[in-house]
């Protein structure tokens, strides 16, 4: 028996959403009265670090052919290795790779599945996870029959918790198959915060009135070390890229703060920001429908707040 | 070129969510549905501009029960030739893809399109699973696809950015935005999708291996905490002594 956990690196490194799918690893290993063991796929330098999360085996398979994404390659080395361990639960990220793998996985596994779970099984007799169902709307609880299940973790929704320190990195021998999918080439936005696992997000509307208005909002986002997002129209318009769009038909994101600013918080809009921790809506017309699911507001016109509030937030870093 | 797309109902965006009492099913009545739109907006007219650049055949496919015909009709009226419906009432993804794997395997289909996920269960999970049941390469989160004879080339999203990658046909691919702009069919198109066939199957068998056993509503939130807009140096200090977050 174990909870396997795929952890993903980027980029050669394992950042925090890997160590938040191992805490969820091992606190569901705990559940279960089973080990937690860490897997990681193609070259990566930190994976000893895992074990402070609570992995008590990390294994590599430092193949360079894993080092880009590929559902077939990486569904084959997993199922292997969950295969090798026992594994009778397979934690994965719910992130785009995660998400293009849960699915290929529990077929292969021939598992029960719950993708973007937020919350640790329950063991009384019965698997059961819950998951986000509508977009954010409602929850659901999802019970798990197979032997072997598949679950991929919504990001945000643990905090890595150290529980030990690093240990050794094993490496595991698998036959990793050809890749019928070759990479051609790969941009990565340079710089910035990426939207789905930024904490804290700054979203701006068709209020801004034009693209040329955005320094504003990028200079509030740089200063709180934020990732910046957008309503649909904006992104459908081109004021801004739509990978920044965000909401049911853009990206979902759960942070620990989102502002919203000049964005009137329709119901798509909301459905994929509203499970962010806290949100502020900064919006001119008190009617919005934004403030609804707001924890704070600003009723007035954002030309006038945002300015203001960047220097209250400059003023606030020069005293802390 | 033989292109099938997965499409699937699910509420409109708009739609009331709510249960039955016991809190175990969706509360349909009153419900608007739609077909999905990434299903619709992407991966259908995605399939009809390859269709329409270098020939070939647009089939449909849903699993699901008779009254998901209206969306079936809707895709046929975009334009698809044909559909085919197993009908039963899913209850897991795996199920679906089963179903799905089961009509396609020897359907000889040059790509199998899926949307990136349905917009009810936010599942991301039934195009890697036909990919895996029909060993073919799954290509998610596709934005862009370009095809030359049996070479594909496709950009998708991956973290924090894009990558491009090469594929041959037969493969299976998740469609998401930028991969096309949403149509709105014609009268032409809805007179003719109300003689195009659509083809009911019985499902094979397959046990469920998850179920949806209870929903609940996200815990409600508190009123709002207004803050005056000269004084954004509160909202600062609230954010930081009371929600702790900055
Ligand atoms: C099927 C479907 C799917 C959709 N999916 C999404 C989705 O995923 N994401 C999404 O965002 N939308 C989505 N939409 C669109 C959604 O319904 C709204 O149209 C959209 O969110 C509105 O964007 P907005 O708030 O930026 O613009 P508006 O609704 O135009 O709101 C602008 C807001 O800015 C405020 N404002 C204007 N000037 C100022 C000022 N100077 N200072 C302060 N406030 C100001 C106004 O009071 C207003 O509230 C979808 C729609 C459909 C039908």
């Amino acid at each position: 028996m174990s909870v396997l956990v795929f952890a993903e690196n980027q980029g050669g490194s394992f950042k925090k959403a890997a160590f938040e799918a191992v805490t969820y690893g091992y606190k569901t290993a705990q559940v279960l009265g089973t080990e937690c063991i860490a897997l990681c796929l193609g070259e990566a330098s930190n994976a000893g670090e895992l074990g402070k999360y609570g992995a008590s085996k990390v294994l590599s398979v430092a193949d360079a052919s894993l080092n880009s994404f590929d559902s077939q390659a990486y569904t084959n080395v997993i199922a292997q290795a969950a295969e090798a361990n026992g594994a009778n639960v397979v934690v994965l990220m719910h992130s785009s790779t995660g998400k293009g793998l849960v699915g290929r996985l529990a077929a292969k596994l021939n598992a029960g599945s719950a993708p973007g779970v937020n919350q640790i099984p329950t063991n009384d007799g019965a698997f059961r996870v819950k998951k986000n169902v509508f977009s954010g709307k409602a929850i659901a609880e999802v019970e798990i029959k197979s032997a072997i299940k598949v679950v991929s973790v919504m990001g945000n929704s643990f905090q890595p918790e150290a529980v030990g320190g690093d240990i050794s990195v094993e490496s595991f021998s698998a036959d990793v198959p050809a890749s019928r999918v070759t990479v051609k080439s790969v941009d990565k936005v340079q710089g910035s915060v990426p939207l789905p696992e930024a904490e804290v997000v700054v979203s701006a509307g068709r209020g801004m009135k034009g693209p040329e208005n955005w320094g504003i909002i990028e200079e509030l986002a740089e200063l709180i070390g934020a990732a910046t997002a957008c309503s649909r129209p904006v992104a459908d318009t081109h004021w801004r890229p739509h990978h920044e769009h965000v909401g049911q038909t853009g990206v979902a994101i759960r942070p620990n703060l989102y502002f919203a600013i000049g964005i009137s918080g329709a119901i798509q809009h909301l459905a994929g920001v509203n499970s962010s921790k806290v949100i502020v809506v900064i919006n001119k017309d008190p009617e919005a429908p934004f403030f609804k699911a707001a924890d704070y507001g600003v009723c007035a016109d954002l030309f006038d707040v945002v300015p203001r509030l960047i220097e209250s937030f400059k003023k606030h870093k020069a005293n802390v | 070129m033989k292109l099938l797309v997965c499409v699937s109902k699910t509420p409109d965006t708009t739609a009331k969510i709510s249960f039955n009492a016991e809190n175990t099913e969706f509360n349909s009545a009153g419900v608007q549905f739609i077909m999905n739109p990434y299903d619709e907006w992407y991966a259908l007219v995605r399939a009809m501009e390859l269709k329409e650049a270098n020939g070939g055949t647009v089939t449909l496919i849903n699993v699901g029960p008779a009254d998901n015909d209206a969306v079936i009709r809707k895709g046929l009226a975009i334009g698809a030739d044909d559909a085919v419906r197993i009908d039963c009432n899913p209850k897991s993804s795996l199920y679906v893809a089963q179903q799905i794997a089961a009509f396609a395997k020897d359907g000889g289909y040059d790509i199998v399109f899926c949307g990136k996920e349905t917009i009810d269960y936010n599942g991301s999970e039934v195009g890697g699973m036909v990919a895996e049941l029909l060993d073919m390469p799954f290509i998610s989160f596709a934005t862009n696809l370009q095809i030359e004879g049996s070479d594909a080339t496709i950009v998708r999203d991956i973290e924090g950015g894009k990558e491009t990658v090469g594929v041959a046909t037969p493969f299976v691919l998740s469609a998401a935005k930028g991969m096309a702009e949403q149509r709105i069919p014609n009268m032409r198109g809805i007179m003719q999708a109300r003689r195009k066939p659509i083809d009911v199957k019985s499902p094979i068998d397959f046990e469920d291996l998850s179920a949806v056993v209870s929903y609940e509503m996200p815990p409600a939130k508190a009123a709002c905490k207004m803050v005056a807009p000269e004084d954004m140096d509160e909202l600062v200090r609230l954010l930081h002594e009371e929600a702790k977050i900055i």
